[in-house]
């Protein structure tokens, strides 16, 4: 394999997931992955699945999928905040209440984690990090010799998580590499209203060591008939303001100081 | 026989050891136990006579950095007393980012504006967040002051806002001092208050109070069966204790949590190789930690254990 897509989050939008997929064949990639948490936030949630399998999209377990595929109470975010805490049930309950048994089913049985060999790398997908799948990996709060110790400690050359809603990356030391692939499912608190997800290459150049590549790619959808949607499921309004302004307006508990600091609220 | 009658007036009660799953968050106990203030709920009784730990020095602090990298530390933590008691404190925050993610945990009275000034430029030189959080425990200067001292309220919502005019965002800590009910209140109490001081986007975190130090007389002390056992860990998600991934610099060696300073079983070792070790939870002080769990870190650190 040289050239694959890695998709975060994808929080029921599968509006969001058509395109993206649709982008990744465009560029000829060879595989598409995605990191977990399928549901959340957006309406609809069964919608997601089909486009999953007719895609032979690979899946990582998400924290949301492992608490819905559970039966579990809450979606393991451990949100403090009073404020945090009733929208993440909003959500929450929503998602579970229009999950089909079937797709439960599925994502309990999603892998934590899929390994890859590309090139001469060993590669290692998951969903929050490779030794917990609800830790946040914020740039501005993993510094580098954390991520090396990551590497060293999972036998990885390249790690690649979701889980936190921003993308970001990251070369470390003896050719080492972290990538956050950002997520699909909402956009990343900076006041557009695209999303996005991250091609990753190793082109394969006889003995030569070729670095591999991060692209970030931006994907506009109809974001429009996504906030229509989430009105007509009588989603919570603060949930519909992202969609149409990207300014993320709860789980703001979460953001550590700089990433804080980039958004309105 | 003597040994059964023994058995039944004093019964053997077993605490749990607790293992290090890894190094996430240094704290530094970079002002000992000196404070500007004398706070009527302070845990370790910090004062401004209180020597028991002195500062801590630029090139201790090195040591300790240095010491975890390998260890790939997390989160940098700096607790005191007051950390900017400190004359060696913005020098010590610029190193430490260079390394990672620093925390300061405040009164905010010492934050002037050339104080203000320096962390701002500080902050914007790393790619690391500088967070500072600012403990106030009351929305009123009545509230508060009975807490913390006269004059202190005042002080601290200046160095809130000059924070706040300098692109930072404080997490303003709470001691909860009040009962359940009126949590409401008490939270929409401090956001209005922050507004009307000029802090726009307040952001909260409030502590349990832990009976040791100065609360003891403020609230009493613990009762004799509040102490951790093996049994209640049990199930028990051990991530939420704070000994589980931290421990603390302080100018005499690592102690394992920021809470248990005083106790004589918190000694680890001098380096932050021989303070892995693992932790016999036997302070009352464990009790709330395991209660409460992981109250001392900042939230964006993590969710514990799935």
């Amino acid at each position: 394999m040289e050239k694959i897509a890695l998709i975060g989050g994808i929080y029921s939008n599968y509006l969001a997931l058509q395109e993206t997929i649709s982008d990744a064949k465009k560029r000829g990639v060879d595989a598409i992955f995605c990191l977990g948490d399928l549901g959340a936030f957006g309406p609809h949630p069964d919608r997601v699945f089909p486009i999953l399998h007719e895609n032979d999209v690979q899946v990582v377990q998400g924290n949301y999928d492992n608490s819905i595929g559970n039966n579990l109470q809450d979606c393991q975010c451990g949100y403090t905040d009073p404020r945090d805490n009733f929208f993440a049930k909003i959500s929450y309950d929503y998602t579970y209440a229009n999950t089909s048994e079937e797709n439960k089913r599925w994502m309990k049985v999603l892998p934590p984690e899929i390994r890859l060999q590309m090139g001469g790398y060993r590669v290692l997908l998951c969903h929050g990090s490779p030794r917990q799948m609800n830790e946040f990996l914020w740039q501005s709060t993993t510094p580098t010799h954390f991520l090396e110790k990551i590497c060293r400690d999972y036998a990885a050359d390249i790690v690649v998580a979701t889980h936190t809603g921003i993308h970001w990356q990251r070369e470390l030391a003896n050719d080492k590499h972290f990538a956050n692939v950002g997520v699909i499912g909402r956009p990343e608190n900076n006041g557009e209203t695209h999303v996005g997800y991250m091609l990753l290459t190793v082109k394969s150049n006889g003995a030569a060591t070729v670095k591999p590549e991060f692209t970030y790619v931006p994907i506009e959808y109809d974001y429009q008939r996504l906030a229509k949607e989430m009105r007509e499921e009588k989603l919570p309004e603060e949930f519909v303001d992202t969609v149409l302004s990207g300014w993320w307006t709860t789980c703001l508990e979460i953001l550590p100081a700089k990433e804080r600091k980039c958004g309105k609220f | 026989m003597e040994a059964l009658i023994e058995e039944i007036v004093e019964p053997q009660i077993k605490h749990p050891d607790l293992h290090l799953d890894a190094l996430d968050n240094l704290w530094f106990q970079v002002s000992g136990t000196l404070c500007n203030i004398a706070c009527n709920h302070c845990f370790i009784s910090c004062s401004p006579t209180n020597h028991s730990y002195e500062f801590m020095t630029l090139d201790q602090v090195k040591s300790y950095l240095d010491q975890s990298v390998e260890m790939g530390v997390k989160e940098y933590y700096f607790t005191g007393g007051e950390p900017f008691m400190n004359k060696q404190m913005l020098d010590i925050l610029e190193l430490t980012l260079t390394y990672g993610p620093a925390t300061v945990l405040s009164n905010g009275m010492l934050i002037r504006e050339k104080t203000a000034q320096r962390l701002q430029e500080i902050e914007a030189n790393s790619i690391y967040s500088l967070e500072i959080r600012i403990s106030i425990d009351g929305y009123t200067e009545e509230m508060n002051d009975a807490i913390r001292g006269k004059g202190v309220f005042k002080k601290a919502m200046e160095g809130v806002r000059r924070l706040y005019e300098h692109g930072f965002l404080p997490i303003i800590t709470i001691t909860k001092t009040w009962d359940d009910h009126e949590d409401q209140d008490v939270m929409t109490g401090f956001n209005e208050t922050l507004k009307r001081h000029g802090y726009h986007r307040p952001r909260l975190k409030i502590l349990p109070s832990l009976k040791l130090g100065k609360e003891i007389a403020r609230s009493g002390g613990y009762d004799q069966y509040e102490y951790v056992t093996t049994e209640m860990l049990d199930g028990y998600d051990c991530s939420q204790l704070l000994c589980s991934n931290s421990r603390v610099a302080t100018n005499r060696g690592v102690v394992v949590c920021p809470i248990l300073l005083e106790s004589p079983n918190a000694h680890m070792g001098e380096t932050l190789k021989e303070a892995t070790k693992s932790f016999e939870l036997k302070d009352q002080a464990c009790y709330t930690c395991y209660l409460y769990g992981a109250i001392c870190s900042n939230f964006s650190s993590g969710a514990t254990e799935a």
